[in-house]
C-alpha cells in the first residue's frame, strides 16, 4: 500500500509541471479515481490546502496521504510528490553551473528573463479579481506591494499585518 | 552556521506562504537574494524560468536549487551540497506537516473557523500585493537590458493574458526569441 501511494504520488508531481493548481485534475483523477476518497470529501481537504500557509502540492499530499495512512502515510505521499522536481533541479544544478557562461544559455535566458515577469503579472489581475478587490480592499493590495517594492519591507510583516488586520476587523467592527 | 540559517530560512518561507507560488517569490526573493545574498537577483529570475519548465511548485525548486548552490559557494565539497538541497526541500515542508498534524487534530471546520475566516478578510486582498511586489521587484535593468526586453514582456503578457497561453509555451517561446533576437 505504501508503495502503491508512493509511486502514485511520484506520477503527480512528475507530470505536473509549472506546479500549483496544474496537479488539481491529475490529483483527482488518480485518487478519487481510485476510489481512495470521495469527491466531496476530496474538495474539503483541496480548500483547507488552499487556505493553510505552505506549498498547495504539499499540502494536498500530506492531507491525502493523512487520510488514508495517518503519519506515515502523509510523509511517503509527500515524499513522493516532491522527488521528481527535487530530482530534475538538482541535476539542472549539477549542469547549470557548467553551461551558464555558454552564449548560447545566456542568449536563451535573455529571452526568458522579460517573459518570467508577464508569467508573474498577468496573475495579479486574475487574483484580484478571484480575490472579488473592491475600492477599499485594493488599498491593501497596492499598499503591500508598495511597501514590499519601494521600501524593502519583509514580506513576513505583510502577512502577519494583513491577518490581524483581518482578525481585527472581522471579529471586532463587522460583527456589530 | 549555513546549515542552520538553510533550514531557519526556507521554514520561515514555508510558514508565511498564503497564496501560492507567485505570492510566495517576493518572500524567497527578500530571505535569499536580499538578506542573505545566496544567489543574485539574476539567478532568482532563472530558477523561476526554469521552474515554469520543470515538474513540481516554484517553492520546492527554489528551495533545492539554493540549498545546493549556496553550500556549494559556502566552500563545501558537492556531496554536501546535496545534503544541503535535500535540507532546504524539507525545511519549507515542515510547517505545513507540523500544521496538518494540528488541523486535522483541533480544527474539524477549518475554513468555517471564525478566526481563520477573518484573518482571510485581510490575506485575501494582500496575497494580490504580494503577487505584484514580484513582478515589480524582478522589473529591474538586469532583466530588462534593451527595447528587445520589452517588446517578449508586451508578447509574453498578451499571449498569457488573453490568448491564455500555457506558461510552458511562452516560456519556449521566449527563449527561441531569446536565442534568435540577441544572436
Amino acid at each position: 500500500m505504501y508503495w502503491t501511494l508512493f509511486l502514485t504520488f511520484t506520477r503527480i508531481g512528475a507530470f505536473t509541471i509549472g506546479g500549483g493548481y496544474a496537479m488539481l485534475p491529475l490529483i483527482e483523477r488518480e485518487v478519487v479515481g481510485r476510489g481512495w476518497i470521495n469527491r466531496e470529501d476530496f474538495f474539503d481537504l483541496f480548500t483547507v490546502s488552499q487556505s493553510m500557509p505552505g506549498i498547495f502540492a504539499v499540502n494536498i499530499s500530506l492531507f491525502l496521504g493523512y487520510r488514508l495512512k495517518k503519519i506515515p502515510g502523509s510523509l511517503v505521499c509527500m515524499l513522493g510528490a516532491i522527488l521528481p522536481s527535487f530530482l530534475m533541479i538538482l541535476l539542472i544544478a549539477l549542469f547549470f553551473t557548467h553551461i551558464q557562461d555558454q552564449l548560447w544559455v545566456e542568449r536563451l535566458f535573455k529571452g526568458l528573463r522579460p517573459a518570467v515577469v508577464a508569467l508573474i503579472a498577468v496573475p495579479c489581475f486574475t487574483a484580484a479579481r478571484s480575490a472579488g478587490l473592491t475600492w477599499k480592499t485594493s488599498f491593501i493590495a497596492i499598499g503591500a506591494a508598495m511597501l514590499i517594492w519601494l521600501l524593502g519591507v519583509s514580506p513576513i510583516y505583510i502577512i502577519l499585518a494583513a491577518a490581524g488586520g483581518g482578525l481585527f476587523y472581522g471579529l471586532r467592527i463587522k460583527k456589530d | 552556521m549555513i546549515f542552520l540559517q538553510l533550514f531557519w530560512v526556507y521554514v520561515k518561507i514555508g510558514l508565511f506562504n498564503f497564496g501560492g507560488g507567485y505570492a510566495m517569490l517576493s518572500l524567497i526573493q527578500d530571505e535569499v537574494v536580499d538578506k542573505h545574498g545566496w544567489i543574485s537577483m539574476q539567478e532568482f529570475t532563472d530558477i523561476v524560468a526554469v521552474s515554469q519548465m520543470t515538474p513540481g511548485p516554484i517553492g520546492i525548486n527554489s528551495a533545492t536549487y539554493v540549498g545546493y548552490t549556496c553550500v556549494l559557494n559556502a566552500g563545501y565539497p558537492l556531496p554536501v551540497a546535496v545534503l544541503g538541497s535535500c535540507l532546504a526541500t524539507l525545511s519549507v515542508c515542515l510547517p505545513s506537516f507540523v500544521l496538518i498534524w494540528i488541523i486535522v487534530h483541533y480544527f474539524t471546520r477549518f475554513r468555517q473557523n471564525r478566526y481563520v475566516a477573518s484573518a482571510f478578510l485581510g490575506l485575501r486582498p494582500a496575497t494580490v500585493g504580494l503577487i505584484a511586489s514580484a513582478a515589480l521587484l524582478l522589473l529591474n535593468s538586469e532583466n530588462f537590458i534593451d527595447y528587445k526586453s520589452f517588446l517578449i514582456f508586451g508578447f509574453a503578457f498578451l499571449l498569457t493574458w488573453k490568448v491564455k497561453l500555457h506558461p510552458i509555451l511562452t516560456i519556449l517561446a521566449a527563449g527561441v526569441s531569446g536565442l534568435l533576437l540577441y544572436g
